[in-house]
């Protein structure tokens, strides 16, 4: 019941936060320097009066911006996200159709970043001091520090360039109208270079943490007092240092996981993956506000979803958080 | 990698032809950016004219040398007046649904539609005073005056002929068919997965024998510069569009086993760089100081430098591959001095002026470092400012800059591609593609004027002369360079290029070796 209540409580200032921040997009947005009809007949190489005033009166930009602002909000309220008359098609659909080349990138690196890192962090404390601890510390720093823009460039140029291995671009072969089995592998061909690019750094952050987390934790008087019972060191290590040591790795994972929707912009460039990341961007330069607010909008979306959801886990890792109210 | 597929066959060899062309295969090429949509009657920017001219015909096309060829129109004939332009249709076209096509879809292109939605054309359209259709294959263009360039204005850019049968009546820019283009064209839309490729597939209704060669043509949309050069390395790509990649990995790329390049298939575009100046105020108001630019900047050095040794230092407004160009102008090379002796006779106070560099990637940076640098040498603070695209557009049609890079088509005419900037008719704001700089001469207007409604050739080249001899002493602008973008393609890949706009009408007699 406690938890209904607090999902509900959370779910209801949700509500209110993601209003809010519709508005404050829309007011952002509307402050950048010029307009989608600007940028459209910039690129037409020629333009008259006539012309842009055309563009504004269809894009509906003719109208006073409080006007436009209520119409956009009452629009969000009834769950319809607008039209892209750049693209000349509803706002869902565009992102709908790259919805699932961006989770299945995201999510995948998410789950090598988590698994690995968190692998890698408890491999690292068990050798505290030794050669493989500085091996698995070591490699964590570099991927820590190296920006994801070189590495992806490097990666294409070392795996696909040199050694011809894996695909450098896309979330498919173009035009090789595979089915079945292998349409997936082609796409799990394609997926990891970009994949395993976007999760290094993650990983690098998970490692450090668990490591270091799992060594404050091995400190603390109840593992004392379960190697004093004779519990073997695995089952302390599993179920007394892990399980305490994993809360602020929980609390870096829900960061991660906010960004599934929008966070992957650079490796969907440079890897030509057909992604939100991208559309964003693109929508950013063109000014198209109403696509543009589109992702804005589920990204927030998908923050304050994941934010909650953290909370949640907290309390199954950790029964004592949530107890007291 | 390598994307030849099918058999190959040769065609019938029965004409003397030095080279058999050879039918199939696939070509993949880069466009960049994603293009909007792929209606050319409604968007004509440049990647939409790059694939959607494969789609779309015009009546036109000219050659590299700017001469008219046949298209949709088979044959034509201009009367002496030069008021009577009257087109003879090819026989047995179809749109790509079946249905037949006829001068009634050229009446409806021309007369109704493009008047709506293409400002470029508006401006030819204006001297234009009937078009209609005798029969089913011959439409006639009466003019109200003899406008010059008139002939230049057929390419499938300038005027797509669109279906009648999907438009006639019809909120043009929400048609549901925009999203499915209907052209005539040899290439037939087939797919478009957003953010990744295009997919056309040859039209085999198409109405001269035996063309298109290639099977099928993807568009692939790679967003990053650096990227793009690794798919043409890795085979991934055949062809890379003049643009596609920084200057740096063309000339790398360049000296690679394999690797063909042109610079043609720029001819009626002939992008034409420099910086406005701002002709209202500060001290960029002043003619001697705009001079002193002129002469300050070394502009052989960032030809060679920052555009790594392609294109050609730009002598005036009009562009040496338009028609009715003249160097016979005043000579603005580099000559610090002389930049010195002007800035000390206005008697410059050293008030800094803004740079406003193009946002077109590192290339058009650099380029504005080299100015600075140059400036400074002569005296002149300078502050670079920046701006993303939709900035960009916003300082310079709001007329909020000093000096600012850009840099404009020609259209194969000076009254076309160039009178825009520079006369007072087109000071107007709200547009980067007018008289940005402000710059007013009414003398220059009327011969402007003048010279667009002349029919005579040499007449027109007398006019044209005088308009730039004097033009460049006043340097309303700062004339930089004639842009040169090479295409770069797999040399297996035939007859590429073979017209003015390159590859945004050349695959209908492209080929690939086998």
């Amino acid at each position: 019941m406690a938890i209904a209540s607090t999902v509900l409580g959370r779910l209801l200032k949700a509500a209110i936060t993601l209003l809010a921040i519709v508005v404050l997009n829309f007011l952002l947005i509307h402050a950048a320097p010029g307009d989608p009809a600007a940028v459209m007949a910039g690129e037409a190489g020629a333009a008259d009066e006539k012309f842009i005033a055309q563009l504004r009166e269809r894009f509906g930009l003719d109208q006073p911006l409080h006007v436009q602002l209520w119409n956009y909000v009452s629009n969000i309220l009834q769950l319809d996200l607008g039209y892209s008359y750049r693209q000349g098609a509803p706002v869902l659909d565009l992102i709908l159709e790259r919805l699932p080349a961006t989770l299945l990138l995201t999510l995948t690196a998410f789950g090598i970043s988590l698994l690995f890192g968190v692998a890698m962090g408890v491999a690292a404390s068990a050798r505290v001091g030794k050669l493989g601890d500085s091996a698995i510390t070591g490699v964590a720093l570099l991927f820590y520090a190296t920006p994801l823009y070189w590495a992806a460039l490097m990666a294409v140029l070392v795996f696909s360039v040199w050694l011809g291995w894996l695909p450098g671009f896309g979330y498919e072969t173009v035009g090789a109208d595979y089915t079945g089995l292998a349409r997936v592998l082609d796409i799990l061909k394609h997926l990891i270079l970009p994949a395993a690019t976007l999760g290094l750094f993650f990983m690098a952050v998970y490692t450090r943490m668990t490591r270091a987390s799992m060594l404050e934790v091995a400190q603390m008087d109840f593992v004392k007092t379960a190697r004093a019972k004779g519990l073997p060191d695995k089952v302390i290590r599993r179920r007394h240092i892990l399980r305490n040591a994993l809360l602020p790795v929980v609390t870096l994972a829900g960061l991660q996981a906010g960004q599934l929707v929008g966070g992957a912009v650079l490796t969907e460039t440079v890897f030509a993956w057909p992604g939100i990341g991208r559309l964003m961007f693109e929508s950013l330069e063109a000014r198209d506000y109403n696509t543009l607010l589109g992702v804005f909008l589920i990204s927030a979306a998908m923050v304050i979803l994941f934010n909650i959801v953290t909370d949640l886990v907290y309390r199954l890792i950790d029964p004592r958080i949530g107890a007291t109210r | 990698m390598k994307h030849l597929l099918t058999t190959s066959f040769l065609v019938a060899a029965a004409t003397s032809a030095a080279q058999a062309q050879q039918q199939g295969g696939r070509l993949d090429i880069v466009v960049q950016p994603e293009p909007p949509s792929l209606m050319l009657g409604l968007v004509q920017n440049g990647p939409t004219q790059m694939v959607a001219g494969h789609i779309y015909e015009g009546l036109l096309r000219y050659d590299t040398e700017l001469q008219p060829q046949p298209s949709l129109a088979e044959s034509w004939e201009i009367s002496e007046d030069g008021l009577t332009y009257t087109f003879n249709l090819q026989d047995d076209v179809v749109w790509h649904d079946g249905r037949p096509f006829s001068a009634e879809d050229v009446v409806f292109s021309a007369d109704t539609f493009l008047r709506e939605t293409h400002a470029r054309l508006r401006v030819s359209l204006a001297y234009v005073e009937s078009i209609t259709a005798p029969d089913d294959n011959t439409v006639v263009f009466q003019l109200s005056e003899p406008f010059g360039p008139f002939i230049n204005s057929f390419e499938a850019g300038t005027m797509p002929i669109v279906p009648k049968h999907i438009y006639e009546g019809t909120d043009y820019a929400n048609n549901e068919m925009n999203a499915t283009p209907i052209g005539t064209g040899p290439f037939k839309f087939e797919e478009w997965v957003k953010g990744s490729h295009i997919h056309l597939t040859a039209n085999e209704d198409y109405y001269l024998e035996g063309k298109p060669y290639l099977d099928e043509v993807f568009f692939r949309v790679i967003p990053d510069a650096a990227s793009r050069a690794v798919a043409f390395e890795t085979g991934e790509v055949d062809v890379l569009p003049g643009g596609s990649i920084e200057n740096w990995d063309v000339a790398r790329l360049m000296e690679e086993d394999d690797v063909c390049s042109t610079g043609k298939g720029w001819e009626f575009l002939a992008p034409h760089s420099f910086m406005w100046m701002n002709n209202r105020e500060g001290p960029t108001a002043d003619p001697r100081f705009r001079q002193a630019v002129m002469y300050a900047m070394d502009r052989e050095f960032v030809r060679d430098v920052v555009w790594n040794g392609f294109g050609k230092v730009a002598t005036g407004p009009v562009s040496s591959r338009t028609n009715f160009y003249t160097d016979d102008v005043t000579d603005y090379s580099h000559d610090p001095e002389k930049a010195k002796a002007l800035l000390d006779e206005m008697g410059y106070d050293g008030t800094p002026v803004r740079v406003l560099p193009l946002p077109y990637g590192e290339t058009w940076q650099r380029w504005a470092e080299a100015v600075k640098q140059n400036l400074q040498e002569v005296g002149i603070e300078v502050e670079i400012d920046s701006a993303d695209v939709a900035g960009w557009n916003q300082k310079t049609s709001e007329w909020d800059y000093d000096l600012a890079f850009t840099y404009l088509y020609q259209y194969g005419d000076p009254a076309l591609g160039t009178a825009r900037n520079y006369i007072e008719s087109q000071i107007e704001k709200g547009s980067p593609w007018n008289n940005v700089e402000g710059y007013r001469n009414p003398e220059l207007d009327a011969k402007w004027a003048e010279a667009a409604v002349t029919f005579d050739r040499d007449e027109r080249q007398k006019l044209y002369t005088e308009i730039q001899q004097e033009i460049v002493e006043d340097a309303p602008v700062a004339w930089l360079l004639e842009l040169e973008f090479p295409t770069l393609y797999d040399c297996s890949v035939q007859d590429l290029v073979t017209t003015a706009i390159g590859v945004n009408d050349g695959l209908r007699d492209t080929w690939i070796e086998q």
